[in-house]
């Protein structure tokens, strides 16, 4: 029995180690992925093309653009006549954002009255244009609170804010949308190549007539399953193993927690995305069909059902309940933990109880029908 | 207990609508080699699934080496070796890695291993290519390794699906001689094709069609039972116009093209040499000889088809 599971296991590692392109789109493309999505995936908002509008071109006018030029988002890249022009910049998305300053800035200003600043904002981009926007507003307030503070202290008040706050931003302080980022592409590239290499590699059996000599054989379905999935775990674990490497070397992302948890979780999350890869594989008869189906159903729910971008919790109910159609969901969970919290296992039984689950139900529903097809 | 390897009882598949095999009975006695003949998709390979117990049959039993197909198919595994009608070790691993692979599946120990390497090697003059890719051997070499690796673990049964189709005929010849081989060594041997010349080469077969067994013997019996006239060989100028005169006269009973030359049975042999040489002379074919000959199996096959195909035509 170990015997025989053990020459299997043998002979799977012999033919992927004698297919170079298998084994470099097991490990390599992984990391490749990662640089790609790590950079290409960015959510920040910074660097912010700014044109500007002055109408008034007084010291104070000068004062407040200054404001935002000195807070580190925008860059002011282009200096108008006029708000027309600015539009036009706009259209050609030469510019995300435009400010005019009225003309009668100073004037309103010293009288005491409210000034109106035109903020132009390309939103095509809702996210992007958003965040454009608080960040205008911070430094408009900003500004604005310095003039209520020196007027108020003019008048014999001192200098007084009724309620001030100071956020710590926890976990990710710098709010770098990659540190969020990364533990999902770990769990996405592990999906990828968990379902379609073992997918590929049963039909592969299947396609070349291999399996028959085996299905003759006093061979096990279970010891040829196991035997096929061990080579593939541990090929996806030196695969996370070098994502998670390539992410701290490129991204700085560090893992906090403990790497044990980090294994076992993995381990867990890796069996699952096997079993959907056999599970491909007694449904399809050539790797043809094998890689379609594969690169579908692992890359599509992963992506968007996942939670890998797209929070579930603002998805409408029911695509909430269909987004346990992918362990990725439960295993993002735990890794943002481990990786960016540095929670232990303890805090997740749920999310590890759901993976144990998935497991054995694709697995067992994978080994009844594989046993079917090769009958 | 019986004397039999193989004991088919009214085995019958199949699938939806269409009988693939339909109740079909025949034994094998142990050490023979046994031949299955029939046509492409007359139920061979369904059969030989069956009795490897990949298949469920629909109706009936078979007992392989004793054991039941549907009772016990994991103890039918252990005693049979099969070799599949396309190539089906890997490809991609090298003849030793294959020999190394099978040997441990069927469970051999290291020494035993070592000792059917060497027996294989030598069978499929492979020594010095233990290390050559399998999928880069020609094609011949490939047969006779999956051969190899189908006997390693000695079994006592071995089925060969086609073991020479695609495999030139010199080739093929050192095939038959190692079936030949493992026959002596006591090995029962169950092999289809479709080269009805190979059918010789077996001491008992079964000719299949279209799910049913139209004829059982060996060689010897067959050809004594079905064929009762003599059988004249034309060589002419042209085949198939003769054959078409030919076979309106009322003493040829059958006719059949075999490469260049017309095989023709007939009941009266005086009568149809001097009809044949009038014939062809009237048509102004020549005539290169004429000679009675003894039958093979062909003449039995082709004349046991053709009695089944009128049958099918003319329901009783």
């Amino acid at each position: 029995m170990i015997r025989r599971l053990w020459s299997i296991i043998k002979k799977e590692f012999r033919q992927i180690r004698r297919d170079k392109r298998v084994l470099s789109i097991l490990t390599l493309v992984p990391a490749f992925l990662l640089f790609l999505n790590g950079y290409a995936l960015n959510f920040d908002v910074t660097h912010i093309r700014l044109a500007v509008v002055d109408l008034e071109k007084s010291v104070r006018s000068r004062e407040f653009l200054n404001a935002f030029v000195t807070s580190g988002y925008f860059d002011v890249v282009d200096v108008l006549p006029s708000a027309e022009e600015a539009t036009t910049l706009l259209d050609d998305a030469e510019i995300r954002a435009a400010l005019v300053i009225p003309g009668d800035f100073s004037a309103n200003l010293l009288s005491g009255r409210t000034v109106d600043v035109q903020v132009l904002v390309d939103g095509v981009d809702a996210n992007a244009a958003t965040t454009v926007i608080g960040y205008v507003q911070a430094v408009t307030l900003q500004y604005s609170r310095g003039i209520l503070l020196s007027a108020l202290s003019k008048i014999g008040r001192q200098n007084y804010i009724p309620i001030n706050y100071e956020a710590r931003i926890w976990y990710n302080p710098e709010l770098k949308s990659v540190k969020f980022l990364v533990p999902g592409l770990i769990g996405f590239i592990l999906t990828i190549t968990c379902v379609i290499a073992t997918a590929l590699s049963i039909v592969r059996e299947k396609e070349r007539n291999t399996i028959e000599q085996i299905v003759v054989s006093p061979v096990h379905a279970m010891e040829f399953i196991v035997g096929k999935l061990v080579p593939y775990a541990l090929i996806a674990l030196i695969a996370a193993v070098i994502v998670i490497f390539a992410a701290y070397v490129l991204f700085g992302v560090e893992v906090k927690g403990s790497f044990l948890n980090l294994f076992v979780a993995t381990l867990l999350f890796v069996i699952a995305a096997l079993g959907i890869g056999l599970f491909i594989s007694t449904i399809s008869e050539s790797q043809q069909v094998a890689f379609q189906v594969a690169a579908l159903a692992s890359m599509l729910p992963t992506l968007i059902l996942s939670g890998f971008i797209f929070p579930i919790r603002s998805m409408p109910l029911f695509l909430q309940i269909f987004s346990n159609i992918t362990p990725a969901k439960y295993y993002l969970v735990i890794l943002r933990g481990i990786i960016l919290k540095g929670v232990g296992l303890a805090a997740y039984w749920e999310q590890m109880v759901y993976l144990v689950l998935f497991s054995l139900v694709v697995l067992g529903v994978s080994i009844l029908r594989f046993r079917k097809t090769i009958g | 207990m019986s004397n039999h390897a193989i004991e088919v009882e009214r085995l019958t598949k199949r699938f939806g609508d269409f009988t693939a095999v339909d109740h079909i009975d025949f034994a094998v006695k142990e050490g023979e080699i046994f031949g299955f003949l029939g046509a492409n998709g007359a139920g061979k390979s369904t059969t030989i699934r069956m009795l490897c117990a990949l298949l469920q049959p629909t109706e009936g039993t078979a007992r392989v080496g004793g054991h039941d197909i549907t009772d016990a198919p994991e103890k039918v595994k252990e005693t049979i070796g099969y070799m599949s009608q396309r190539f089906s070790l890997y490809e991609d691993l090298t003849v030793e890695e294959n020999i190394h692979f099978f040997g441990k599946v069927y469970g051999l120990t290291d020494v035993a291993l070592r000792e059917r390497k060497a027996w294989a090697l030598t069978m499929a003059n492979l020594h010095g290519r233990e290390t050559s890719i399998t999928g880069t051997l020609p094609g011949g070499w490939k047969q006779r390794l999956a051969l190899g690796c189908a006997v390693l673990h000695r079994p006592r049964i071995v089925f060969l699906d086609e073991p020479t189709s695609g495999v030139d005929p010199l080739m093929r010849r050192t095939f038959w001689e190692l079936i030949n081989e493992l026959s002596s060594e006591g090995v029962t041997v169950l092999v289809t094709t479709h080269f009805l010349e190979e059918a010789e080469y077996c001491n008992d077969l079964i000719l299949i069609n279209a799910g049913r067994i139209i004829a059982n013997g060996s060689p010897k019996e067959l050809k004594r039972d079905h064929i009762k006239t003599p059988i004249l060989e034309v060589q002419c100028s042209n085949v198939i116009e003769a054959m078409e005169w030919i076979e309106r006269e009322p003493w040829a009973v059958e006719t059949s093209v075999f490469g260049t030359n017309l095989h023709v049975s007939v009941s009266d042999e005086k009568a149809a040499r001097a009809g044949i040489r009038k014939i062809l002379k009237a048509k102004g074919m020549t005539l290169s000889s004429l000679d009675r000959i003894t039958p093979s199996l062909e003449d039995v096959f082709l004349y046991l088809l053709d009695r089944e195909s009128q049958r099918e035509r003319t329901p009783v």
